[in-house]
């Protein structure tokens, strides 16, 4: 494997995704992360100088609205879905003491 | 009657003319649910029958009072679980939205409800729509109606099973990289993938958001032709969705090829192609010649750019997608934990699956600072590139013809141990979507296996009306075969 991740790499990556991945786990990311970029370093054997990265397909730029509100009230359909909810509102652990 | 075995457009006919009412036709599709469901599972969610049938009552009084005159009016369908459901539970698979349920209706069901579609259920697909096989489903694997020992493909391998199992008359699906198209053939099937913004993405929860879209999964060409025109529309609410000149797709189906210049990029035909699937998509092309098309072969180029293109893009859109699935909200929450940021972690690490985790990790690797140049601009610096060989392609060429996947339907529990050996299955499929091309998926033959083999058909962008109407000739030249589970 030419792409060998290192242990903090793989802690890192975790941090930014929000994932708490098992040692075993972790393992398997640096392996899988390490052959996909192996992979992936095919990339460069192309010629990319003075190419635009495409984000998007066509020529569509932003797209504006009138700030309405067109929507209803569907403020108990929402909480209804909401792990926990308290007094109208969602509810989470302490976040600070 | 053989209701089920009817097309949806025929089946609308009959409805409307009296000769089968809403109802009979909800009470087969849900009766065929009950029978095939123990084999194939294509369904995550199959609604409450009191419900179906309500709403059966409903349309059927549109229909008589003439308020309802799409040709789909009356007709059972099934929609992919990752469109949401006002008020019906909408999982993508996952455990993490495992009792999810949508304040409102995706645009695309919307316009079918509106047409006076019934909707009889949700179906099965790998998780978030990660995976080729339907496999990384946390509601277990949907099997192939030709043989319950392969998979479906995927990820709309529920919506395609589901349609060749007649568990339903047609399907929605969504293709992010051969999602609908490669299932289809896996599975037997008619699928349609359209131009990138044609379908709106409203209510459709987001992989990859520059290469989602939805589009049909039917019996034939026609029935695709009329649903794209109804799920079809331009939507504010979707920034990303385009205004067409032209909404009528249904005026291409016609048996008329002469003169139409099809292209066959010669690394579609080469190396890890099976024999089989390559002599019948030839046939295929063959059989378009004698109608009056004139074939040529020809070298796209940068094919085998496209999948690590495609995973860079698609992975990176991924993390960032589901980073809104964090226990807050809605979905699962894990049951305990120590402050707010622990809390994310673990609903995370416990509701995603294996396939989820590996391509939020790698996409959130990708886009990482120090990283993000060397990878995720070259990959969009790439798929520029593979645009502009589809512009050349299509200067000479009216389309370009194809297999929709190397090989038929893999055995279950084959794929998943080797992704990269898994994702150069989509090899025909993927740049379709890093163009915003539409591509359509129909069966062209067996293989000695007796599965199904699918070729593709992919035109310019906008331009549909050409792979319909080429596709609408094939499919004259031959019968739908239907697996022996369902032939009466």
């Amino acid at each position: 494997m030419a792409n060998i991740i290192s242990d903090e790499t793989i802690e890192y990556v975790g941090i930014l995704a929000k994932l708490e991945l098992s040692g075993e786990e972790k393992e398997q990311a640096k392996k899988d992360i390490g052959s996909m970029l192996d992979y992936i370093d095919k990339l460069n054997e192309l010629d990319t100088t003075n190419i635009e990265p495409m984000s998007h397909v066509f020529p569509v730029h932003n797209v504006f609205r009138e700030d309405i509100v067109t929507n209803g009230d569907d403020r108990e359909q929402i909480l209804a879905n909401a792990p926990e909810e308290k007094n109208g509102a969602f509810m989470v652990p302490k976040t600070f003491d | 009657m053989d209701i089920m075995g009817l097309t949806a457009v025929t089946l609308g006919r009959k409805i409307k003319e009296k000769e089968i009412t809403v109802k009979e036709a909800a009470q087969a599709a849900l009766a065929q649910i009950e029978a095939a469901e123990a084999d194939i599972n294509a369904y995550v969610t199959v609604f409450d029958k009191e419900a179906v049938f309500r709403r059966a009552d409903e349309v059927q009084k549109g229909i008589e009072d003439g308020t309802l005159t799409n040709p789909l009016a009356g007709v059972p369908v099934a929609i992919k679980d990752n469109m949401c459901t006002k008020g019906i539970r909408t999982t993508c698979s996952s455990k993490i939205l495992e009792n999810f349920e949508p304040t409102y209706t995706a645009e695309a069901v919307v316009n079918l409800e509106k047409a006076g579609a019934v909707l009889i259920g949700k179906t099965n697909m790998d998780e978030f729509a990660m995976g080729s096989t339907t496999e990384t489903s946390a509601y277990g694997e949907t099997k192939n109606p030709w043989n319950t020992g392969h998979v479906p493909g995927g990820s709309s391998g529920g919506s395609c099973a589901a349609v060749a199992a007649q568990e339903c008359s047609y399907a929605l699906g969504s293709d992010t990289g051969g999602s609908i198209r490669q299932p289809s053939s896996f599975c037997g099937v008619t699928g349609l993938k359209p131009t990138y913004g044609t379908v709106s993405r409203y209510g459709l929860i987001a992989y990859g958001s520059s290469l989602d879209q939805i589009g049909p999964v039917a019996k034939d060409v026609t029935d695709c032709a009329v649903i794209l025109e109804t799920i079809a529309s331009y939507d504010p609410k979707d920034s990303t969705s385009v205004k067409r000149d032209d909404y009528d797709f249904t005026s291409a189906l016609k048996e008329d090829v002469k003169g139409m210049k099809i292209g066959l990029p010669r690394d579609y035909f080469g190396e890890g192609l099976d024999s089989g699937v390559k002599n019948s998509v030839l046939q295929a092309a063959k059989e378009l010649e004698e109608r009056g098309a004139i074939l040529e072969e020809f070298d796209l180029g940068l094919v085998e750019y496209a999948i690590p293109a495609y995973y860079v893009i698609a992975a990176a859109e991924a993390s960032s997608n589901l980073a809104r699935f964090d226990g807050v909200k809605y979905g699962y929450r894990t049951e305990e934990s120590e402050g707010l940021h622990q809390m994310y972690k673990k609903t995370r690490s416990e509701g995603f699956g294996a396939e989820v985790k590996r391509r939020i990790m790698l996409g959130s690797f990708v886009l990482s600072s120090g990283y993000y140049d060397a990878y995720y601009l070259k990959a969009l610096r790439t798929k520029a590139l593979i645009k502009q060989e589809f512009d050349k392609a299509f200067e000479n060429y009216d389309l370009i013809l194809g297999p929709a996947a190397p090989t038929t339907a893999p055995k279950l529990g084959e794929s998943l141990s080797d992704p990269i050996k898994m994702y150069l299955g989509d090899i025909y499929t993927i740049s379709v979507n890093l163009a915003g091309l539409p591509g359509i998926s129909l069966p062209c033959g067996l293989d000695q296996n007796g599965l199904p083999i699918g070729v593709q058909l992919i035109g310019d962008c906008f331009q549909e009306k050409n792979i319909i109407r080429a596709a609408y000739a094939l499919e004259q030249t031959r019968t739908y075969v239907q697996p022996e589970m369902v032939r009466r």
